[in-house]
């Protein structure tokens, strides 16, 4: 019997729905803090994203105007709780390139250890968490059990295991305590032979592969035009990062290391040991992409980090750059300087009237950029398939709603 | 990234009554715009093939204003400064606009000064100019849906001007 969707006897075509609204948060889980989305759905299908976000905001730039220029850095860890050390560094550069100041050589490659450990500990939630809104479980206790030890490592070092307050205009709140930088090697040395293992829970697992490959797309051009950075950019082939491409003042702290842009030229990754080729269902911007710049860059901030340490003890001399005085005035004038945080780019504004208060402080959020283009990579996707994107955007809503 | 020495002379050149100010800064350089040419120049800057800022890293709100007599000085006329940040990624060039505007259009009505909307160029600045409307009162025209996007829908003022005032009390929770 020839039988169409229009034909009313036939009760299993008959379960059509309307058109319905379903929210999405502020306490759904995968959603990576409170972010509330509001899908427009026809059955399975989502036709239209609308995210609605603010519900962390404190308005840190109001309380930034208020503050001396130091005194902000505690509320800068906890704009984006996950890497703190960078938002620490990224507001410190700005004050510093307004004073024209740069740290002494061992404060820089100090600065180059904590921020790529920033960046490890970072992008390890991101993967776990992200295995965690795909419904496995197991990555997220591997990342977490990696990240903790580097969390011990701050600890040691400043005291704190979250917000760490420990990089700050002029250099360092501390140097690192004796020893710090074998226990370092001595982790980084446990942690590299275990990637591979990561890979397999996610990277190539069939699961994941299928969960990701195609899904959430988004084009190099329209990156651009969203503003999005990091690796939700680099994960759609735009070969750009700060750490090479950014301004002479934060760049310089990278002068003399080696290192590569992780991302796709001419079809290929830079070279990774024991990374798996992306699978053959997998198309440039696609969820697996961003996800796989992520895994491949701590593999990168590894050999940064070792290259930092050796640097580091080379270096003679105890100086490693004294915090600015708390109250001082600043110089009068204006400075906008983008850092390359884990989730993008950061960027600082600081407008001085010559008080020891900013006359406006402003923190350009890189995961507020990234999280926008949600509602034109989600349209037309499965319900399923928003948790997918979105955790491959890695957003932090503290930094969203600052 | 660096800014581009030649492009305060390239904009004077063609659109010789837009550029209003041109600073070398001291540390970054900024080029002043008249409010009502910003949207042609933003278009030249994002389309023109010599220019190519394809990236807008993003806008804010300066509020020049105080009732500090001791700072009237520094801080000038009472005016509101918009800030674009623009990049251009392949040539690694960046740009700093500038735009003032009255803080209010109608002082007694508390009316929020307007600009045009550059989402059509940069699909960034839809979200960016939602912030700057909502925390430093600008509006943008032509915009696809100006909303309060950080604070609640039905907040009143806007809290990064420099006279704004905490509200006693939103929805029975005590403010100040």
């Amino acid at each position: 019997m020839q039988t169409s969707v229009e034909d009313p006897r036939v009760l299993e075509f008959d379960v059509r729905t309307d058109e319905m609204l379903v929210n999405m948060g502020p306490q759904h889980p995968s959603t990576h803090g409170v972010l509330r989305l509001v899908l427009r759905t026809d059955g399975e299908v989502v036709s239209e994203v609308t995210p609605h976000i603010g519900y962390l905001h404190r308005c840190a730039e109001k309380i930034g105007e208020n503050l001396a220029v130091r005194q902000w850095i505690p509320y800068t860890d906890r704009m984006d709780y996950l890497a703190a050390m960078n938002m620490n560094l990224g507001w410190s550069l700005a004050v510093e390139k307004l004073h024209g100041y740069a740290p002494p050589e061992r404060g820089r490659h100090l600065r180059v250890i904590i921020a790529e450990l920033g960046r490890i500990a970072s992008h390890l939630v991101g993967m776990g968490a992200y295995g965690l809104d795909l419904g496995s479980f197991s990555p997220f206790l591997y990342a977490f059990r990696e990240r903790e030890k580097i969390l011990d490592l701050f600890e040691q070092a400043c005291g704190a295991r979250l917000t760490y307050s420990y990089l700050t205009p002029g250099g360092a709140t501390a140097d690192l305590p004796a020893g710090w930088t074998t226990r370092c090697l001595k982790m980084l040395d446990e942690f590299e032979p275990i990637l591979p293992e990561y890979h397999t829970l996610l990277t190539s697992n069939a699961i994941f592969v299928k969960r990701t490959c195609k899904v959430g797309v988004l084009t190099a051009d329209r990156a651009i035009s969203y503003g999005v950075s990091g690796p939700v950019l680099r994960g759609s082939g735009v070969d750009f990062d700060l750490r090479r491409d950014g301004e002479p003042c934060y760049t310089q702290m990278y002068a003399g290391y080696d290192f590569q842009v992780i991302v796709e030229r001419a079809g290929s990754y830079p070279a990774t040991t024991g990374a798996p080729p992306p699978p053959p269902e997998a198309v440039l911007g696609d969820s697996w992409h961003r996800f796989y710049v992520r895994m491949l860059e701590v593999v990168q901030s590894i050999s940064l980090v070792r290259q930092a340490i050796a640097l580091y003890e080379a270096e003679e001399g105890l100086d490693h750059g004294q915090p600015f005085k708390l109250g001082a005035k600043l110089p009068v004038g204006e400075t906008y300087l983008e850092t390359e945080a884990p989730r993008g780019q950061m960027g600082f504004y600081l407008v001085s009237l010559g008080q020891p208060n900013p006359w406006r402080a402003r923190a350009r959020s890189s995961s507020f950029c990234n999280l926008s283009v949600i509602g034109e990579i989600g349209r037309g996707c499965l319900i399923a398939d928003i948790p997918a994107i979105v955790g491959s955007l890695d957003i932090v809503m503290g930094e969203i709603d600052r | 990234m660096q800014h581009d020495p030649a492009i305060s002379e390239q904009l004077r050149e063609r659109f010789p009554e837009a550029v209003v100010s041109a600073s070398p800064g001291p540390i970054d350089p900024w080029i002043e715009i008249a409010p009502e040419r910003l949207a042609e120049v933003a278009a030249w800057l994002k389309n023109d093939p010599a220019q190519d800022y394809d990236y807008l890293n993003g806008l804010c709100v300066i509020d020049y204003f105080t009732a500090d007599k001791k700072l009237a000085e520094a801080v000038g006329a009472a005016r509101l400064v918009v800030v674009y940040h623009l990049s251009n990624l392949s040539r690694k060039r960046q740009l700093t606009l500038k735009v003032t505007l009255p803080r209010w259009a109608n002082a007694a009505s508390e009316t929020p000064p307007t600009l045009p909307s550059l989402a059509a160029l940069w699909a960034t600045a839809e979200w960016h100019e939602c912030e700057a409307y909502d925390l430093s009162g600008v509006e943008f025209t032509n915009h696809p849906h100006l909303r309060r996007i950080l604070c609640p829908e039905d907040w009143v003022g806007h809290p990064l001007r420099k006279d704004y005032q905490m509200p006693l009390e939103y929805h029975g929770i005590r403010g100040r």
